[in-house]
């Protein structure tokens, strides 16, 4: 499978995750977003940098805490909850935030 | 309100009811097949092989050779009928072959062809059948609408164990190139990273230290979640979800509570961050021997006194069943403790023992049902009683939660329902199926729900809990309803006093 964006095919797994991290782009992202129906706020770039940030240092996607602390950090303690992360991403924050920051998608009982 | 979901939810009807056939409804469903990279570390063909068909042929008749219950379920099937409406599957898909006998069927069709006498020459008389190509393909499709659960087992006058039949399946079809990658991705990533998540060492370490600060700011207890620990008396291994995911992380937090307040010395593993065996889902011993193996190597290397096991149902499974044979024997470990432990053991002994104290009104907003997981409720045990693993779980549950009730008799216990998503069938690619395998559990939590106002659903098992989570919504129902056991327990358990 693969996605186009301006003419540029971009190859990708079953579920559209990119299989190539290094095909990531700003404007790659906001294309999948659109693809779900979904406009990227201030707020959606700030999880999908943070995600983007953790995986480069630790390859692998922040744990749902480690996540809801950043945000709650970055954007107000109101919003380090994952019911506001499920309000910014309702497939999931893990699953659908990270296809937006071209992160492979988590595996295992999750 | 309910999720939209591209296919029908099944109607949650006023008392249980077996659906009318629909012939060929599930016939679509196929998870994502294995790509070499997924297949090779594993020992399997890459991909599907030219001479499949003798392939597996030769395979069946390695399995019937080895594994007498295999012959002796293919063979022992009178076509009664009592398994046919206890199948999680069948009951939300409506679709026969999900009806246990029509799905071993498939697979005891072939046997009989290339196996018996009478199948050999007179295929027609028997219901016997070539393995054709279509054959492979619904073997592929339906191998994979069975969570391996052992509900219709229980019902079998014969015993016969539907999941044995659903391994064997899984078995042939990787050695001929054509696994499944939810499961076969995973196992890879336990063999390279350590873990079903593929969380390497450094992010577990951070996790984990983000947790004792979490808990820090919260109790103001210092409550530490220790890793490789050279000395402690404990090893905890738990699914990797525990460190990941809600609600699944309360539960370690729950955990490590538990061990502070009764002052054990424990400690998490990086080598065998992993307690669950996604060897066991696809029937393949050398692969559950090479992922357990792993936790023996990490209790001898820590020097641990006793092996805990946290909260997953298949794990525990494998810890109880196999693990002794697998990896055994544990005459390094102390020998006052059973090896190895559940964590619910482990907290209702210490119950029992007074070290604990509970505030049991800190549970007081909820009321509580608790759901049984397949894999520890049938084929294993916990503690020294018959029926322990459904005694513990709900005394550790009534010691820390004024309001509990159980669900319908006939769907726990021995009787449990799926969640829906056990057996490595918990992946996206097979969302309808796990939405329609979740009616019956669904169902009977509805009426617990308005018949005692249950609030929140306990369950003991990483793949339970994120099942429910991702299902209960497309029924109306909330995805905050799951809690795991520990978190309840975490909750009301007095830190920092005297026990």
């Amino acid at each position: 499978m693969s996605i186009e964006i301006e003419g540029k095919s971009y190859e990708t797994d079953e579920e559209g995750y990119l299989a190539n991290l290094s095909d990531w782009s700003h404007e790659l992202a906001e294309a999948m977003a659109r693809m779900d129906g979904c406009d990227l706020t201030d707020n959606h770039w700030e999880v999908v940098n943070f995600l983007r940030e953790y995986y480069e240092e630790y390859q692998i996607a922040p744990a749902v805490r480690v996540l809801t602390k950043a945000i709650g950090k970055r954007l107000g303690k109101d919003k380090g909850n994952s019911k506001y992360l499920y309000e910014l991403f309702p497939y999931g924050p893990a699953k659908q935030a990270c296809k937006y920051a071209g992160l492979p998608k988590p595996t295992g009982c999750v | 309100m309910a999720v939209k979901a591209e296919f029908d939810i099944p109607v949650i009807t006023n008392v249980p009811r077996t659906p009318a056939l629909r012939e060929g409804a599930m016939a679509h469903s196929r998870p994502f097949v294995a790509k070499p990279d997924h297949q090779e570390p594993l020992g399997f063909p890459g991909e599907l092989v030219e001479d499949w068909h003798d392939r597996a042929i030769a395979k069946m008749g390695e399995l019937l050779g080895s594994y007498r219950s295999l012959q002796v379920f293919m063979d022992a099937c009178v076509k009664c009928g009592a398994c046919t409406d206890k199948c999680h599957y069948y009951l939300g898909t409506a679709d026969p072959k999900n009806m246990p006998v029509a799905r071993q069927d498939l697979m005891r069709k072939v046997y009989r062809r290339y196996f018996t006498w009478a199948g050999k020459y007179f295929p027609w008389l028997v219901g016997a059948a070539d393995l054709t190509e279509e054959v492979l393909e619904e073997w592929y499709a339906y191998y994979h609408q069975c969570s391996e659960c052992r509900r219709c087992s229980v019902y079998c006058p014969y015993g016969i164990d539907t999941a044995e039949i659903t391994m064997a399946g899984r078995e042939i079809l990787d050695s001929v190139g054509m696994g499944q990658k939810y499961s076969n991705e995973i196992i890879g990533k336990v063999f390279r990273i350590g873990n079903n998540l593929g969380l390497p060492e450094p992010a577990l370490a951070d996790t984990l230290e983000g947790l004792e600060e979490e808990v820090k700011e919260e109790t103001d207890v210092d409550v530490r979640f220790p890793l490789d620990e050279q000395g402690a008396d404990v090893l905890l291994v738990t699914p990797s979800a525990d460190f990941f995911a809600e609600p699944h992380v309360d539960g370690l937090i729950g955990y490590a509570k538990i061990f502070h307040q009764a002052g054990i010395r424990w400690t998490l593993s990086s080598h065998a961050s992993e307690a669950a065996n996604f060897g066991l889902f696809i029937g393949s011993q050398g692969n559950m021997q090479r992922v357990a193996l792993r936790i023996r190597e990490a209790a001898m290397e820590l020097g641990v006194k006793r092996i805990i096991v946290g909260e997953c149902g298949h794990a525990w499974r494998v810890a109880y069943s196999y693990w002794n044979t697998l990896i055994g024997p544990f005459d390094f470990l102390d020998p006052d403790y059973p090896a190895p432990q559940h964590i619910c053991e482990a907290t209702y002994d210490l119950i029992r023992q007074g070290a604990l104290r509970f505030n049991k009104e800190n549970n007081d907003d909820k009321v509580v049902t608790f759901h049984d997981s397949c894999n520890v409720s049938r084929g294993s045990r916990m503690g020294s009683m018959p029926g322990g693993q459904f005694i513990i779980p709900r005394e550790v549950i009534k010691a820390c939660c004024n309001h509990f009730v159980d669900m319908r008799q006939e769907t726990i216990h021995e009787g449990t329902f799926c969640c829906g998503g056990g057996g490595g069938l918990l992946t996206d690619d097979l969302l309808e199926l796990r939405v329609k395998g979740a009616l019956p559990r669904v169902q009977s939590l509805g009426e617990v729900i308005e018949e005692y106002g249950v609030t929140h659903m306990a369950a003991m098992c990483a793949i339970c809990k994120s099942q429910f989570t991702k299902v209960l919504p497309y029924y109306g129902m909330g995805m905050d309803m799951v809690v795991s056991v520990h978190h309840l327990v975490g909750d009301a358990l007095e830190l920092g006093t005297d026990g």
